[in-house]
């Protein structure tokens, strides 16, 4: 029961830290729609082989949405001492990460799943691979916001580690773009996306498993230094 | 409360490849506030970040309280400045497990009557520090570990913070202080102990 | 079992000691190796009747290539020392690694697309295992990155025990991925069960590739040794044998 209550506050804190700065917390979405929509700016009017790039473009612009609100994900923790508090806290420092993660994809992860339909829409992308599309982002996602909270909690005690950040994570990512956009690429060839999806399931299972506790560690090594 | 003391043996404590101090040898026992002194730089906040568990010591012994058995207030507040004081109290109770019904009462203590619905970054230094001192009446724990607690309190909240250190050590509870201020010392068992 | 010539090897100073007696060996002998498999690889060996004289270069590629995904998994083991036992040998290991593994790593890229030439019609292509390849290589940068970003040596090691801990798991998801993204590429030759058991080389083409692999291992071996030596003594510069080794007369 305490544990429940626990992992609430955790979760609860987050909420409320952004529902004091809903500008803020809206940020990467902004940042996701316009890097898609910058895109077509940049090759011809209504080119024919848009829908050919678009999964990857979209995939490219979450990866980068997601990663660009992480970095703050334990910093502002570390700095103002809460992060000493999670850590002498009975609940274990592992599930606090995942509680923190968690409400970090509420926030910045699933609103780039739940605008994807009209970006591939509008990408000329058919409904069976903007469907695709949809589920590759709901189970990639997580993962993305995982990882990059792991790099997040290695470099939490560095000066500058904006984009030191995103140099530990991405070629990690490599796995989860190649299925995530291989997903949407095989339903707009009239394939079976069934297989590239299942492989992002067992990859977000992976990362849920095993990244909290190197996250978890990654942090006392910081309060260490 | 029942506090066993805490006990250092031949400890070893390093910062990076820096070694701080070796083979120390030192016993707490409850029911007094040990006064931890030292230069800049001598190791005071380390070694009050072993006997909290944050940090692993290089070499020797040490048996201590579990993370429930004790209050730690590092230099910094643990307060996000976005948030008032309630609230940031609120979600240490919720992760602690502690009751939120004695927030009130607390801030009272801390005479933090006004500023509590009031987002931490318009609170004062002396503020602020009294917020992060509340928690130390939000749950009974035989072993406060304190870094610094007069760092920017007034004369008044220094003595409100002796006031506690006293009632603590009655009830059998023990305390670590670092403070390049002295404590004030009336109705306070303190015992000054040097680092080198 | 008798442990203590574990510890001894694990302080700083006998481990400076060992390595200095070890790595000239080593060094002498990798460069023999790697002289008899080059002259044995480029002048006694037939040319390969497709590629003719351009299947040469799988004598610098392949051990490389091979060298960079083991050095990678060594930095792993030696991180997972580093944190369970904190041992600081271990720690030195995982940042002496690195950059030797990012080396054989852009030596297998390069030689890779050398070969690539002739054989593809361009310096890049994106074949599953150069691309796999790449990955390491973003992956090693990595590393050195997270290293050189902090002050504190020890946590620097700390940390990069464990990119390297989770970055390990994710070399083969990342291989596997890439190959079912691209899965039109050559078996591999060498490293195979059935190419154990019947080998696809013949004798004069295999044995010159077997040697260059042990002299580049033993290349690494040194290389290994001397950046680990160079690091102890920064790390423990103010330690007594330190001083001692600089005052001694040579």
């Amino acid at each position: 029961m305490s544990l429940v209550r626990a992992l609430g506050a955790v979760v609860g804190r987050e909420l409320r830290l952004a529902a004091r700065a809903p500008a803020e917390a809206a940020q990467p979405l902004l940042f996701y729609a316009l890097v898609v929509a910058l895109f077509p700016l940049g090759v011809a009017p209504n080119e024919p082989s848009l829908p050919v790039y678009a999964p990857a473009l979209v995939w490219i612009a979450a990866l980068l949405a997601t990663l660009m609100t992480l970095e703050r994900v334990f910093r502002n923790d570390y700095e103002d001492g809460s992060l000493e508090q999670l850590a002498l806290a009975p609940l274990p420092l592992p599930l606090s990460v995942l509680a923190k993660l968690a409400a970090h994809w509420l926030l910045g992860g699933l609103p780039l799943v739940l605008v994807a339909p009209l970006l591939a829409a509008g990408l000329g992308l058919d409904a069976a691979a903007g469907r695709a599309l949809t589920l590759a982002l709901l189970l990639g996602t997580p993962t993305l916001v995982l990882l990059g909270g792991f790099a997040a909690a290695l470099t939490v005690g560095l000066p500058r580690a904006g984009v030191l950040l995103p140099i530990l994570v991405l070629p990690m990512l490599s796995p989860v773009l190649i299925f995530g956009a291989g997903a949407a690429r095989a339903a707009a060839q009239g394939l079976d996306p069934t297989a590239p999806l299942y492989f992002l399931a067992a990859l977000l299972a992976l990362s849920l498993t095993l990244v909290p506790f190197a996250a978890a560690a990654a942090l006392r090594n910081a309060l260490e230094s | 409360m029942n506090a066993a003391p805490l006990v250092l043996d031949s400890l070893a404590v390093a910062r990076g490849d820096r070694v701080l101090f070796e083979r120390l040898d030192l016993r707490i026992a409850p029911g007094e506030v040990l006064h931890l002194q030292g230069r800049n730089g001598a190791g005071k906040t380390s070694l009050l970040e072993v006997l909290a568990g944050l940090r692993t010591p290089e070499a020797g012994r040490f048996s201590g309280p579990e993370p429930e058995q004790l209050h730690w207030i590092g230099h910094k507040n643990a307060l996000h400045p976005a948030l008032s004081a309630v609230e940031n109290l609120e979600a240490w109770c919720g992760l602690h497990g502690a009751d939120p019904a004695g927030i009130s009462a607390a801030l009272d203590r801390l005479q933090l009557k006004a500023a509590r619905q009031r987002p931490v970054r318009t609170l004062s230094t002396g503020q602020k520090r009294r917020s992060a001192l509340a928690r130390l009446l939000l749950q009974r724990r035989p072993w406060w570990l304190l870094d610094e607690p007069l760092a920017g309190l007034d004369v008044e909240g220094a003595a409100l913070l002796a006031g506690l250190l006293a009632e603590h050590c009655a009830a059998g509870g023990g305390a670590v202080v670092t403070s390049h201020q002295a404590l004030p010392e009336e109705h306070l068992p303190v015992r000054h102990w040097s680092l080198r | 079992m008798n442990w203590t010539w574990f510890h001894r090897l694990g302080s700083p100073p006998s481990f400076f000691r060992f390595a200095e007696r070890l790595a000239p060996w080593l060094a002498g002998l990798s460069l023999l190796l790697i002289a008899a498999a080059c002259y044995a690889g480029l002048y006694l060996a037939p040319p390969d009747y497709q590629q003719g004289d351009a299947f040469r270069i799988i004598y610098v590629h392949v051990p490389t290539a091979a060298i960079s995904l083991s050095i990678y998994a060594l930095m792993a083991v030696a991180g997972a020392i580093a944190l369970i036992w904190r041992m600081k040998l271990a720690e030195v290991a995982v940042v002496a690694a690195a950059p030797i593994g990012a080396s054989f790593t852009v030596v297998a890229l390069v030689t890779g697309m050398l070969w690539g030439k002739p054989m593809w019609g361009a310096y890049w292509v994106w074949d599953a295992r150069l691309t796999s390849e790449l990955v390491l290589l973003f992956l090693y940068i990595g590393v050195i990155a997270l290293n050189s970003a902090f002050n504190d040596p020890r946590a620097a090691a700390r940390a990069c025990a464990w990119l390297a801990l989770v970055g390990v798991v994710n070399v083969p998801i990342v291989k596997f991925s890439v190959d079912w993204w691209n899965s039109l590429h050559q078996g591999s030759t060498l490293l195979s069960m059935e190419g154990m058991k019947n080998p696809k080389m013949s004798t004069p083409m295999l044995w010159p590739l077997l040697a260059s692999l042990a002299g580049f291992y033993l290349l690494f071996g040194a290389a290994l040794l001397r950046r680990m030596q160079n690091i102890l003594l920064e790390r423990e510069r103010r330690a007594a044998w330190v001083r001692e080794l600089m005052e001694a007369p040579r």
